[in-house]
């Protein structure tokens, strides 16, 4: 549990800085609350960038775009599935 | 505003090293794309047109030192010459010199060879070609995402409806770099299989290189049989930077612009050259404008089958194969094209086939969520 | 059919200093481009998240048209025509680096010169006529010239055109808004004299 915990304020950060969200903190985003759309407002290329980010920091490849609009749902959708396919 | 009379042009690309050769191979349904490895820059394979250099070096060596000019300058010279050679009474001093170019000599960022480092500046590649001919203004530099060679057409239009201009040279040319590879590959943007324009199975783009040349006036030449540029517009879709509006509202818009210009309407469009890059969002947003255009009957073909995207070069390239098929009333077809995967009927050539041809439309469009269409007539 | 077209107003950023038409609005000794930028951002009580994600020549070209048409109502078929000399070769060079370990998609779109025409079309809703132009030096003739054939041609009723370049941190930018009410006439000349003309006042940059 706590090991999750981590993980998901450990993307909350990645994501503001790779992503260059300026003027907010990890506590701004809230795990359930969407990324893209209506929530956080990221958009395709972003998506595209956390697909780096997965490779980069977890080793874990994505290659079909249609998965990863469910990984990306949320903070806790991304943190599950890191937990369950990260090798590094 | 003044017509725009396009007069001679020629093709560098994997299917030749002349317009004539580009024709033939396009009528014989040949490709220039081929499977290419570069696993030092990305995993997969994936399909490309690229210019073979040895191929390149033997023809340029009969007109320079091949050692002193980047592959990209020595396709575009020898575009260019191919056209003075056919030209001679054309005066250098008087014709305007316009380059279109997305990234020019970018691979010198990752091999510079024995090049100054300002040989990386698109206004260096511009001085190149303007010096070894002797064009006596300085060039005129079209860098505007995937519509510049088209751009580039317009603007010797534009700048010749205002007695700027009288002849220009509209120069096009773009590399498959490892920039650009990379680039497309980490926008998931590429296809694994040569690219499928407007097909259900269509997964994105090929890339290709090639450099072409077009030869303008804004008067009209004594011999019949001439294509002229009468309307031109570029529209941006204020929407998203990489993304296509998905109504294809700036496409639209450009369409609409140009046909009003030309005072003609979408149903005496006789053929319409499409972008077609075969992205999936790319070929769906032009299908939406092409149908609210009323274009959806009209025969259209993308040509990025033969020649993959050749970035700045390609909407030069296929009004110069637009030229030919209003000129031959031969429609070419639309190569490795499927069943129709785009959301809106379109009425996709499939097979070559006479027809007479008196009014073509260009469209392009690019990132930056530019937009382009150029409507010819023949006369 | 002869019109005249007047240069409505203009806008410069350099070494530091902002300034629209003769008045020098923000003027900053900080040598780091971010901070820089975001300073003016904050200046201009921007709100636009989006901001933050732009390469440098997108800040540039963003900052420059909010000053610019901040103080007028923008006709909607306001063309966009800018040059440069560098292109995009300061995000170009950052995509490369990237390259080497892994390629970044938001460096990449950058690495266009007009994907600007395209960030300020987005937040002025404009969906007008785009041109990106690059040459050796500021070229007054071929922007007055090309403004020229779109305003006279109908094909625009204003025109923002300019200089907007930025290389190994050097910025240089100057945009005008072209129009047919009268003001400073849109010459050649004009264009040279704004765009050369000195700072009245050395900035306090040391």
């Amino acid at each position: 549990m706590l090991k999750m915990k981590n993980l998901q304020a450990e993307l909350k950060e990645s994501i503001i800085e790779q992503l260059n969200l300026e003027d907010m903190k990890p506590g701004d985003i809230e795990n359930d609350e969407p990324l893209f759309g209506d929530g956080l407002g990221l958009d395709s290329i972003d998506a595209l960038e956390l697909i780096v980010l997965l490779e980069k920091d977890y080793g874990i490849k994505l290659t079909d775009p249609a998965q990863s609009r469910e990984i990306f749902g949320s903070i806790n959708s991304m943190a599950e599935f890191i937990e369950a396919n990260r090798t590094q | 505003m003044k017509k725009l009379y396009l007069l001679d042009d020629a093709i560098i690309s994997p299917l030749g090293f002349s317009t004539k050769e580009n024709i033939k191979a396009i009528q014989e349904g040949r490709s220039g794309l081929q499977l290419q490895q570069k696993p030092e820059t990305i995993e997969t394979s994936f399909y490309a047109g690229v210019i073979e250099e040895s191929l390149l070096n033997a023809a340029f060596v009969g007109i320079g030192d091949i050692k002193k000019y980047t592959k990209l300058e020595k396709m575009m010279l020898l575009a260019v010459q191919q056209i003075l050679a056919k030209n001679k009474d054309l005066d250098l001093n008087e014709t305007a010199l316009i380059i279109a170019t997305t990234k020019g000599n970018i691979n010198l960022l990752k091999d510079p060879g024995n090049f100054p480092e300002n040989r990386l500046k698109l206004s260096e590649l511009g001085q190149v070609i303007a010096n070894f001919f002797g064009f006596a203004q300085t060039p005129i530099i079209v860098s505007n995402a995937c519509i510049s060679g088209g751009l580039g057409i317009a603007v010797a239009r534009r700048l010749g409806g205002i007695g700027k201009i009288k002849n220009a040279l509209v120069v096009g040319g773009d590399l498959v770099s490892d920039f650009v590879v990379s680039g497309f590959n980490s926008f998931q943007a590429l296809s694994q299989e040569a690219c499928k324009p407007f097909s259900k199975d269509r997964n994105g783009i090929s890339l290709g290189e090639a450099a072409t040349a077009m030869l303008v006036s804004t008067d009209k030449p004594e011999s019949s049989g001439n294509i002229a540029l009468i309307g031109d517009a570029t529209v941006n879709d204020a929407n998203h930077i990489s993304g296509p509006s998905r109504t294809g509202e700036g496409l639209y818009q450009s369409i609409q612009k140009a046909l009003k210009e030309a005072k003609i309407s979408a149903n005496e469009i006789d053929f319409l050259s499409a972008h077609g890059t075969a992205t999936i969002y790319n070929d769906e947003m032009e299908s939406m404008a092409f149908h609210r255009s009323s274009l959806q009957n009209t025969p259209l073909n993308s040509l990025k089958g033969y020649y993959g995207h050749t970035l700045g070069a390609s909407a030069l390239i296929e009004s110069i194969i637009t030229k030919h098929t209003m000129l031959n009333n031969e429609l070419y077809s639309s190569k490795n094209f499927g069943e129709l995967g785009v959301s809106k009927s379109l009425t996709i050539i499939q097979e070559n086939q006479n027809m007479e041809i008196n009014y073509a439309l260009k469209t392009a469009s690019g990132f930056g969520g530019c937009n382009l269409a150029l409507v010819f007539k023949k006369e | 059919m002869q019109q005249d077209f007047y240069i409505k107003n203009w806008v410069k950023i350099k070494n530091g200093k902002v300034s629209n038409s003769e008045k020098v609005i923000f003027n900053s000794s900080e040598t780091d481009l971010s901070i820089f930028f975001k300073a003016v951002y904050n200046f201009l009580e921007l709100k636009y998240p989006k901001f933050h994600k732009m390469d440098g020549l997108s800040k540039l070209g963003i900052l420059g048209a909010e000053i610019l048409f901040r103080e007028h109502k923008i006709s909607p078929d306001t063309a966009l025509i800018l040059s440069n000399n560098a292109s995009s070769l300061e995000t170009d060079r950052q995509f490369h680096e990237s390259i080497s370990s892994f390629a970044s998609p938001t460096l990449f779109v950058y690495t266009l010169p007009n994907i600007v025409l395209g960030e300020i079309s987005i937040k002025f809703k404009l969906q007008s006529e785009n041109a990106f132009f690059v040459s050796d030096s500021f070229n007054a003739e071929l922007l007055k010239n090309y403004s020229e054939s779109l305003l006279t041609s109908g094909k625009s009723s204003e025109v923002l055109c300019g200089w907007l370049d930025l290389e190994n941190g050097e910025y240089d930018v100057f945009l005008c808004l072209v129009s047919p009410e009268i003001n400073m006439p849109f010459s050649e000349e004009n264009l040279k004299k704004l765009y050369f003309a000195e700072n009245e006042k050395p900035t306090s940059r040391t």
